[in-house]
């Protein structure tokens, strides 16, 4: 009887694989550029033209441009710090990439940040910071300003095995607060690596709609699939109320108008209209007393078009989409079920400001949604309504060109993960099942698998 | 602007005129594409001999670093940049100059670059890899090219620019460039670590010389490099390299990158070479390199363009190219230097305008780069 089963699979196996769907290729629709360089990350959208272009050119500038010490000759661009994690956005999203982990032993976290919080929750239900550090951890300072501390970063090996025998060894990352200038933190302290994600698509999710991702959330598991599914509902501070959050590693900003000024504050210690206070907490006096770089640092002009720029990075388009081995494995993707988090398609809505980016039909393999990893992936952080074992579904567009653009395949929130394979290996919780799924794939499939991932 | 009746086209898929003509037929179209590839040579040939009297100027300084030998220095550095600058629409398709793994480009003309990276600036005497005596004790050609965009796309370490800097210093001033002292470079002079200043100016120019040389190298004639395998291809594909190296630099760099930004935020750091005050000369000489290309010359050299190819499937198209190519010239040369001044003020200032008029002519002159590929029966990708 067994013969027969697998002899019928051979044959299933044999016939054609599915079409993909028409444009599926469009992974950002109309936005679509198509471009396999290191470049691939950094371009316009294909759409966007004239003047609307010129805009994207200028945010772009902004966007590398290193931010100096105030006071200081170029007035518009100073205020660096005090403390701080990297001087430019590019410093962390190099080339409009993706960050990664320290890889050589004397090299500094940069592109991976640490927040920080202790237990309980602000007015807002957000994480509350530590009293002496604040909500993230700042390992760079101007002349004169104690930087607040290191991470050392150490491993241990996790091995496991295929279903085929084949055995694997994966890398899980342990991080401890060292150098800390200002004593001790919370004995309670909590803390979230999050490496720096591609900035390719952005505007694109955030102009889906936020019915279809309540749609999508199945926070009781009402179909029994086992996966859940839940939105995050974080603070907008323009509006003063809470909002469906989509951006960041657990969903905990609501625009990128909001995250990117988050950003400038946290990362650079740039101040800005949304966030005017400096990251400096009530222990850190020295820190308080550096020269400012205006109030706000950051004027509403710039941030406008940083956010503009953002909005309109466009994804690359897939390759080899026609390929068979890329068609097995864009079956097996949905076979094994990880098209149930990692959702392929979606419509966005209307924008008003950005014809752009409305009513294209995209390809960003994510539901924007939190789910329950398990406790390896765990960073035991609440933030919002994410619980200590939840993560916001990452989109997978143009994730085959990271190695291209970043000269590394580190994935996953801190970036453990050495390969896509290792990233399929480390999912737990809800996606435990597909996770044992790909576990027990031949070694063929598991190519296929890959293949098609490098192909989005 | 697409004429009416053409359909996008795939790039390669033979045109059917309706003379009967083939825009690219081999005959007449493998001549175009053998005179770029010399032509290039030409251009990078150029740019090593003007980079190597550079060299030589930049010896005879850190020698001994008088006022008079620091102005020798900066005039060949201004002198060398006009055949870098032509070269650049040979970059944006992955040749020798921005190859994935081994294109030196970033390391040759990678900007804006954030002096405090390098040296002092006003208000951070201590700062940059010069005076970084601790954590960078030894200078040498490996540690600059290994600090070049590290962490962070502005920190430049080497290259025209870093070498620019070096020469004159900040730009302060309203009225000229930057005007370092010579005594920077002297012992017990104007500014701590003048030997590593030394050091790093030759370790600069040195690699400058040394990548240049390396490109050229790819694009000499009758070596087993990348101009034998450019001559090679098909000339779809050859043609679709060239035009998309012309697209780049005419929009998304010179228009985009290098004016409308400068233009928007009215910013000293946003001019492309802004210690020097020479980036009108920067401007032209992209626009001037794009017309090369197009017309197949090179200083006094000239051969079979794409121009001979566009004549022959739509005689008015090549008119308006070369008439906007000119048009682009005369517009950036209208433009009241220096431009870092050109910029400021209001939008009605005779030099806003001017700068805005300039890049509507390079807009204007992309368009009709792509109009070009299409009727030479290729899509262009610009991004």
């Amino acid at each position: 009887m067994r013969r027969t089963i697998s002899l019928l699979l051979l044959l299933a196996c044999a016939c054609g694989e599915e079409e993909p769907e028409p444009g599926e290729e469009l992974s950002g629709g109309s936005t679509t550029v198509h471009d396999t360089t290191r470049n691939a990350f950094t371009l316009a959208a294909r759409n966007l033209q004239g003047e609307r272009r010129d805009a994207f050119f200028v945010g772009n500038a902004l966007f590398n441009r290193n931010w100096v010490t105030a006071p200081s000759s170029t007035e518009g661009l100073d205020g660096l710090g005090p403390i701080f994690n990297a001087p430019s956005c590019a410093g962390c999203h190099f080339k409009d990439g993706r960050g990664k982990p320290p890889t050589e032993p004397d090299e500094k976290p940069l592109s991976l940040l640490f927040r920080l919080s202790i237990p309980g929750q602000d007015a807002h239900g957000g994480p509350v910071g530590d009293a002496t550090y604040g909500g993230q951890l700042q390992p760079q300072a101007i002349l004169g300003v104690p930087a607040e501390g290191q991470v050392a970063l150490t491993h241990t090996p996790r091995e496991g095995r295929y279903a085929d025998g084949t055995a694997y060894t994966l890398e899980e990352p342990h991080y401890t607060l060292v150098d800390l200038a200002f004593g001790p933190a919370h004995p309670e302290l909590m803390m979230s690596p999050r490496v720096a994600p591609a900035m390719v698509g952005l505007g694109l999710l955030e102009a889906i709609p936020d019915s279809a991702l309540e749609a999508l959330a199945d926070p009781d598991d009402k179909n029994g699939d086992g996966i859940s599914g839940r939105i995050n509902h974080v603070w907008d501070v323009e509006h003063g109320e809470a909002r469906v959050g989509r951006f960041g590693w657990k969903a905990n900003q609501p625009s990128l108008r909001q995250q990117n000024a988050g950003a400038f504050r946290g990362d650079i210690g740039i101040t800005s209209e949304l966030f005017p206070e400096e990251e400096c907490t009530p222990a850190q006096q020295v820190c308080r007393e550096a020269p400012s770089g205006g109030a706000p640092e950051l004027d509403a002009h710039k941030l406008e078009q940083l956010t503009f720029y953002t909005r309109m990075l466009a994804v690359p388009a897939r390759r080899d989409v026609d390929a068979p081995e890329v068609l097995r494995g864009r079956r097996l993707f949905r076979e094994l079920d990880c098209a149930a988090c990692h959702v392929p398609r979606f419509e966005t809505g209307t924008v008003p400001d950005a014809p752009e980016l409305s009513k294209q039909v995209i390809f960003p393999y994510t539901d924007l949604l939190l789910h329950d990893m398990g406790p390896e992936l765990a960073d035991d952080r609440p933030d919002y309504e994410a619980t200590g074992r939840e993560w916001r579904t990452p989109p997978l567009w143009g994730i085959g060109l990271v190695e291209t653009v970043n000269r590394h395949t580190r994935f996953l929130h801190d970036g453990r993960a050495r390969s896509l394979e290792e990233a399929i290996l480390w999912h737990g919780g809800e996606a435990e099942r597909s996770r044992e799924r790909f576990r027990n794939l031949s070694a063929t499939d598991r190519a296929a698998l890959l293949r098609f991932l490098e192909s989005l | 602007m697409k004429k009416q009746g053409w359909m996008a086209l795939v790039a390669g898929a033979l045109v059917s005129m309706g003379c009967g003509e083939e825009p690219l037929e081999e005959a007449r179209a493998r001549p175009v594409v053998e005179r770029y590839a010399a032509l290039v040579n030409e251009n990078y040939t150029d740019a090593v001999a003007k980079a190597r009297a550079l060299q030589t100027a930049v010896n005879v300084f850190v020698a001994d670093p008088t006022e008079a030998k620091l102005t020798a220095a900066r005039s060949a550095w201004l002198a060398s940049r006009p055949a870098y600058g032509q070269s650049e629409p040979f970059r944006f398709y992955g040749g020798p100059i921005d190859d994935e793994d081994t294109g030196p480009e970033g390391r040759i003309n990678a900007w804006p670059l954030d002096e405090a990276y390098i040296d002092a600036v006003e208000g951070a005497p201590a700062a940059g890899i010069i005076n970084a005596t601790d954590s960078y004790a030894q200078l040498d050609e490996e540690l600059l090219k290994s600090l070049n965009e590290r962490d962070g796309e502005t920190n430049i370490a080497t290259g025209y620019h870093a070498i620019e800097f070096l020469l004159w210093g900040q730009d302060q001033s309203e009225t000229g460039p930057g005007n370092r002292p010579a005594s920077d470079f002297v012992d017990g002079g104007t500014a701590p670590n003048a030997a590593r200043r030394r050091t790093y100016l030759k370790l600069a120019t040195d690699l400058l010389v040394k990548d240049l040389e390396s490109v050229q190298a790819q694009w000499a004639p009758g070596g087993d490099n990348y101009a034998k395998r450019f001559v090679a291809l098909d000339v779809e594909e050859a043609v679709q390299r060239i035009l998309t190296g012309m697209g780049s630099l005419s929009g998304a760099e010179l228009s985009g990158e290098r004016m409308t930004v400068a233009y928007d935020n009215k910013d000293q750091e946003d001019e492309h070479s802004c210690f020097s005050d020479s980036t009108l000369a920067d401007l032209y000489a992209n626009a001037v390199g794009i017309q090369n290309v197009y017309l197949g010359r090179y200083g006094g050299q000239d051969g079979a363009g794409l121009d001979e190819l566009v004549a022959q499937v739509d005689p008015a198209l090549d008119r308006k190219m070369k008439e906007q190519l000119q048009a682009s010239l005369d517009a950036i040369q209208a433009i009241p230097g220096p431009f870092d001044q050109a910029i400021l003020g209001a939008d009605n200032s005779p030099g806003r305008q001017k700068v805005k008029a300039a890049v509507e002519a390079l807009k204007a002159q992309t368009e009709t780069l792509v109009d070009v590929a299409t009727a030479l029966g290729i899509e262009l990708n610009l991004e």
